[in-house]
């Protein structure tokens, strides 16, 4: 016998792995050359959720600009977690940056009045839609550019509400799929409480994001890393994934396209802009 | 010997203008040293993504040419080389080039043009979009001696530098924009450790110098991967810059080095024998004509 060597087998987690170092570096760059080089702004403001994502935008926001430049608004309604608004806090405390708590309750409730029969999904809606005007707002009043907190995850299975969560125009952290974020969160050293805790969108009691979209980050993360690299639901499949996982990612994957659009403009013209008028978005 | 500056440059986005007086600075500084050949990036004075904005910031070749030539003139006599990449106005025809041309104190003698042969148009590329591709990969004689340029993909088709090496260049200079993406290659992003195998490779296997100048910084959240390096004709990495920021890497050449490395490892010396037999190899894809010319 002769000895055999064996090639190690495809490994979904491997695939996804990220270095930190280069990852932060990376990233802070990124900031400093849209807000500063770009736009000649110096200041950052995002709304700090308590959750991992806004954590980590927090540290990359902290570590590019300087702690004294980051404003991190929290912006809780009457039946978010109180532990939300402590685990910012922990991170406002941590790195040092500055902090405003908005409540939106009156904001949300004085439109609800004229929309009583609003289910859960709809007044999830306009909390995301209010927290967006107050991050705007404020961004006025501070001069400084908001920042945006969504993941690649949530952005391609249609995770949130369009023009609310996918609206400040710099998101650093938007090609990073969930587990990466996790990743990235424990190289920057953001609060254990922060990274462990089950990611939670905390618009309605007991939520969690898992829950809400019937398969595990870790799973979803691996399945639409194949996905975008243009495999086919068989060849996941023959890759160890269950077909139903497969199906489901695949599904909202296809059916949420146009939440990663601007809204479709009918073109009626040789001149029709980003059809045929094409410039990017930096000139 | 060659005195090189490389020049890892970070364009302000359309501001032709601007880049320009950036770029007189830096001539000013590398007049400290000894400088025979300056080289910049790909898409250097202007930025890379411009989609339809390449119709108004494209120039033509003398055009850019005298105002390289006046930038360097406003800062002290001498003469210089430059390698610039830059959008080509053509009469209407638009190219993505890389001039090499010669600046002193009166006008400017362009030495050679090159137009990009492979245009990336996938993924994030949408090149062939906007650009027409070249049809011509030239030698010329740079300050070194005879050289090539192949601009960014043009340098990851194995064909090219081969070409050009078999046409006799000893040197070859690639200007690029290469956007930074994959995170999982360690300390470096994947782009440029794919980028450094590939231009090892080509100094290696044909014995030549290479340089790679990158564009730097950030455009629309794409950004360029830097990491300027140079390339003895051992495939040895001389040096490199890091990925991101601006920076001049200055290195010599030593033309004795190509021929010590070529008596070393004589596989261009190999490739000129077995060519016929690979070249004109009926199987092929070989233009019409050529084939029956071939066959017969």
């Amino acid at each position: 016998m002769i000895p055999e060597i064996v090639a190690p087998r495809y490994d979904p987690a491997a695939a996804l792995a990220i270095d930190g170092p280069t990852t932060a570096a990376w990233l802070e760059g990124f900031l400093r050359d849209e807000l500063i080089g770009r736009r000649n702004i110096t200041r950052a403001v995002l709304g700090l959720s308590g959750g991992i994502d806004s954590a980590v935008v927090a540290y990359l926001c902290a570590r590019a600009l300087g702690p004294q430049n980051v404003h991190a608004i929290r912006m809780p309604y009457r039946t978010s977690s109180p532990d939300s608004l402590n685990d910012a806090q922990t991170v406002i405390d941590a790195l040092g940056i500055n902090a405003k708590t908005i409540e939106i309750s009156d904001a949300v409730d004085g439109y609800l009045r004229v929309a009583p029969d609003a289910d859960g999904r709809r007044r999830g809606n306009v909390m995301a839609r209010m927290r967006m005007l107050v991050l705007f707002d404020q961004s006025a009043r501070l001069g400084a550019l908001p920042i945006g907190t969504g993941n690649k995850t949530e952005r391609l299975m249609g995770y949130f509400t369009w023009h609310a969560d996918d609206t400040p125009p710099v998101n650093p952290i938007g090609d990073l799929f969930k587990t990466q974020v996790w990743a990235l969160a424990r190289y920057l050293g953001v609060p254990v409480a922060v990274i462990d805790k089950p990611p939670s969108a905390d618009l309605e009691a007991n939520q969690t994001d898992e829950g809400d979209l019937g398969i595990t980050y870790a799973k979803a993360d691996q399945i639409l890393h194949l996905i975008l690299s243009g495999y086919r639901d068989a060849n996941i499949v023959d890759r160890g994934f269950a077909p139903d996982d497969v199906a489901l990612v695949r599904r909202r994957v296809d059916t949420t396209h146009w939440k990663r659009h601007l809204p479709t403009t009918a073109l009626v013209s040789a001149t029709a802009i980003n059809e045929f008028y094409l410039r990017p978005v930096d000139y | 010997m060659t005195n090189v500056a490389l020049v890892q440059f970070k364009p302000r986005k359309g501001d032709y203008a601007a880049n320009l007086a950036a770029l007189g600075a830096i001539f000013a500084q590398l007049r400290a040293a000894p400088t025979d050949l300056i080289v910049l990036p790909e898409a250097a004075l202007t930025g890379y993504f411009l989609e339809g904005a390449v119709y108004e910031l494209a120039l033509g070749a003398p055009a850019f040419a005298a105002d390289l030539n006046r930038i360097w003139r406003d800062g002290g006599g001498g003469t210089v080389d430059v390698v610039c990449g830059f959008f080509e106005n053509d009469g209407g025809t638009f190219y993505n080039s890389a001039l090499y041309v010669r600046l002193g104190p009166t006008e400017p003698q362009i030495v050679h043009v090159h137009r990009k042969l492979f245009l990336p148009t996938y993924g994030v590329f949408d090149e062939e979009r906007f650009h027409t591709r070249g049809r011509k990969l030239g030698v010329f004689s740079s300050a070194f001696g005879p050289s090539a340029i192949l601009i960014c993909e043009d340098a990851w088709h194995a064909i090219t530098s081969t070409v050009a090496a078999l046409k006799g260049a000893r040197l070859i200079i690639v200007p690029s924009a290469s956007p930074g993406r994959g995170l999982s290659a360690g300390r470096e992003l994947e782009n440029v450790v794919q980028w450094k195998s590939k231009l090892a490779n080509i100094a290696e296997e044909h014995g030549v110098y290479v340089l790679y100048a990158g564009l730097t910084g950030f455009e629309g959240g794409k950004g360029f991967s830097g990491s300027t390096c140079a390339l003895s004709p051992r495939g040895e990495m001389i040096a490199e810059a890091p990925a991101l920021g601006e920076c001049v890497l200055r290195v010599v050449l030593d033309e004795a080095e190509v021929d010590v490395a070529r008596s070393m490892l004589p596989l261009l010396g190999d490739l000129q024998s077995a060519l016929p037999d690979l070249w004109f190899d009926p199987e092929l894809p070989l233009p019409r004509g050529i084939r029956e010319a071939v066959e017969s």
